[in-house]
């Protein structure tokens, strides 16, 4: 045992992995078992009064997600984590661990499409209230918090819009009123920006995104930070006796793990969205590579864009890195090694132009999901964001004719080429119409 | 000495054999129960409740104080602390009579002045940690459960 601190590459790679014990294989076994055999009648009796640790069924853990799960807790600098089916399942995981019918949300409104309709939609079913304010506009999110608020939700770097949180001004905002801020950071990852040394408690993301890298999975994670105070007397679930488990109290039992137990064993364990062993083990993979692949999706999205602004075809280019100078500032303070791949822009000649953009393409994916090794492109309003009405829209800051871009790995002179097909059907376009 | 690291933490838990709980409670709701439960089930340690409301714990024989336990089992290795932060001195202090080698005060169980008397006194401190998470780190527990260990290795577990 020693009190060496590791670095992120390093811990990307060894994290939650140690050889295993039982047959030394170095990879993280797969396994693909439902449930775990007891080793007594009294130990089964403890796993299920949460008094022990160890696995009982893999639906609430599994050792190769256990591993996954370390893994991202040790990245994103937090106590622990629950990996789940997807970011929206991961999403849901944390608004039921804290909220319940009656209780309200604050989310920023420069977020996925995705995100808007799980709250203004299905978990309004619930009883649940969502209010979106702008998330740079503090002034309006401090007045939007009403008594029975229960977090602040916003994006590191907001879908498709590209506008940068700015993470500790939320969540001074956030810790001023007792209720914890939540970090989307599926656009940054935890290579380009770690929320909770800036002060978020929890951070949710879409693993299927760069943490997988590969375009293979669908899966999301949950980490808690262990900073928020959840018997502050906000958080009845967690503070008062529970009735899934004989009256036990969360922040009484468990001090700082309280959040993290629920979130698992009364939760992730009813609402069934775990992760498939498989495909966490597809994501420890994914994540070996993270930092190395984050540095070339930066430089390519950077070259990219800046060559569409050179192009006469284009009317704007919405890459975070050339947005205001309040922006920039931002990107230096959270996101000092670039922001990310993923940006839009958008062609004179609007939403037709977009069409013909995307299908004059031959390298470019035209398909609905970002953080791929393989370069992607999509168009947001009629899409990813077509579930909104205009003023949503308008709102989460995408344009009709904005088009999408995630920019991959590939050989930077093979994107730029391709993004010329794409211009060139643009241009024949405008020559059939004139 | 205040053991602040992890590395010092696991060297205790290595070369301890007896814990005394003191204040732990026969309510499997209390986390002073559950902890009491933990480290005996594990068979690693032998483990004592020090209460003097109680006879016994599942079956293991309460000693009614510090010094009870150790007219019977002589001093133990670790006392785990869960009490009152207000009542915590005068047990440190018997704790330190006795010739206990180490306290672990659980969390929230804070008090400078019997945290600095124990530190004075040549015994090892751990403040504001839970002994069961701490033993869950070293022991693979908390790996389970998808908590952050802080361990990073290559070597086979022997």
């Amino acid at each position: 045992m020693h009190d060496h601190q590791f670095g992120f590459s390093t811990r990307a790679i060894h994290a939650g992995t140690p050889p295993d014990p039982t047959t030394g294989s170095r990879v993280a076994p797969i396994h693909q078992t439902a449930a775990f055999v007891f080793g007594s009648t009294e130990q089964a009796a403890e796993l299920f009064q949460l008094r022990s640790y160890g696995h009982i069924y893999s639906r609430i853990s599994n050792p190769t997600v256990s591993a996954f799960e370390e893994r991202m807790a040790s990245l994103e600098g937090g106590l622990g984590a629950i990996a789940s089916s997807s970011g929206l399942s991961a999403q849901l995981c944390a608004v039921l661990s804290l909220a319940q019918a009656g209780d309200h949300l604050l989310c920023s409104q420069n977020v996925y499409g995705g995100t808007i309709t799980q709250l203004s939609v299905t978990i309004k079913r619930m009883g649940i209230e969502t209010t979106f304010v702008p998330v740079d506009d503090h002034v309006a999110m401090r007045a939007a918090i009403r008594p029975n608020t229960r977090l602040l939700l916003c994006e590191t770097i907001g879908n498709p819009s590209g506008t940068i949180a700015d993470i500790a001004g939320l969540a001074a905002i956030a810790h001023d009123h007792g209720i914890p801020l939540i970090v989307d950071n599926t656009f940054a990852s935890p290579y380009l920006c770690r929320p909770i040394e800036h002060g978020a408690d929890l951070v949710v993301q879409s693993a299927t995104k760069f943490i997988c890298g590969h375009g293979t999975t669908i899966g999301g994670v949950l980490v808690d930070s262990g900073n928020f105070d959840y018997g502050n007397g906000n958080f009845p679930l967690l503070s008062t006796p529970s009735p899934g488990y004989h009256g036990k109290i969360f922040t009484e039992t468990f001090g700082e793990f309280a959040f993290l137990m629920r979130a698992r064993a009364e939760v992730l364990r009813d609402v069934g969205a775990q992760l498939a062993p498989m495909d966490a083990w597809l994501l420890l993979q994914g994540l070996e590579t993270l930092p190395i692949r984050m540095e070339k999706h930066v430089a390519n999205a950077r070259e990219v864009a800046q060559f569409l602004r050179t192009r006469d075809e284009v009317a704007w280019v919405a890459h975070p890195e050339f947005a205001d100078a309040a922006q920039r500032a931002l990107i230096s303070s959270y996101l000092p090694r670039g922001a990310g791949s993923v940006f839009t822009f958008g062609l004179r000649g609007g939403r037709e132009a977009g069409k013909h953009f995307i299908d004059g393409l031959e390298l470019l994916s035209h398909l609905a999901n970002v953080g791929d090794a393989k370069s992607l492109v999509i168009h947001p309003a009629s899409t990813t964001h077509s579930q909104l009405s205009d003023e949503e829209m308008r709102n989460a800051r995408v344009a009709p004719e904005s088009v999408r871009l995630s920019i991959g790995l590939e050989d930077i002179e093979d994107l730029i080429w391709d993004i010329e097909n794409g211009l060139r059907a643009v241009a024949s376009m405008a020559a059939v119409k004139a | 000495m205040i053991l602040g690291t992890i590395a010092q933490r696991h060297a205790l838990l290595e070369r301890s054999r007896s814990i005394a709980v003191v204040g732990a409670s026969n309510n499997p709701l209390r986390p002073s129960y559950t902890v009491f439960s933990y480290l005996r089930l594990g068979g690693r340690y032998q483990v004592i409740p020090i209460n003097p409301t109680l006879h016994e714990i599942d079956g293991i024989a309460a000693a009614a104080s510090l010094t009870e336990y150790t007219k019977l089992y002589g001093p133990p290795d670790i006392v785990d602390l869960f009490r009152k932060p207000s009542e915590v001195l005068a047990i440190v202090d018997e704790a330190i009579a006795i010739g206990a080698k180490a306290i672990w005060f659980q969390y929230g169980v804070i008090n400078e002045t019997a945290i600095t008397r124990a530190d004075a006194a040549g015994l090892d401190v751990v403040v504001d940690k839970c002994i069961k998470v701490e033993s869950a780190r070293f022991d693979g527990g908390l790996a389970t459960s998808g908590l952050n260990s802080g361990l990073i290795t290559s070597r086979r577990k022997p």
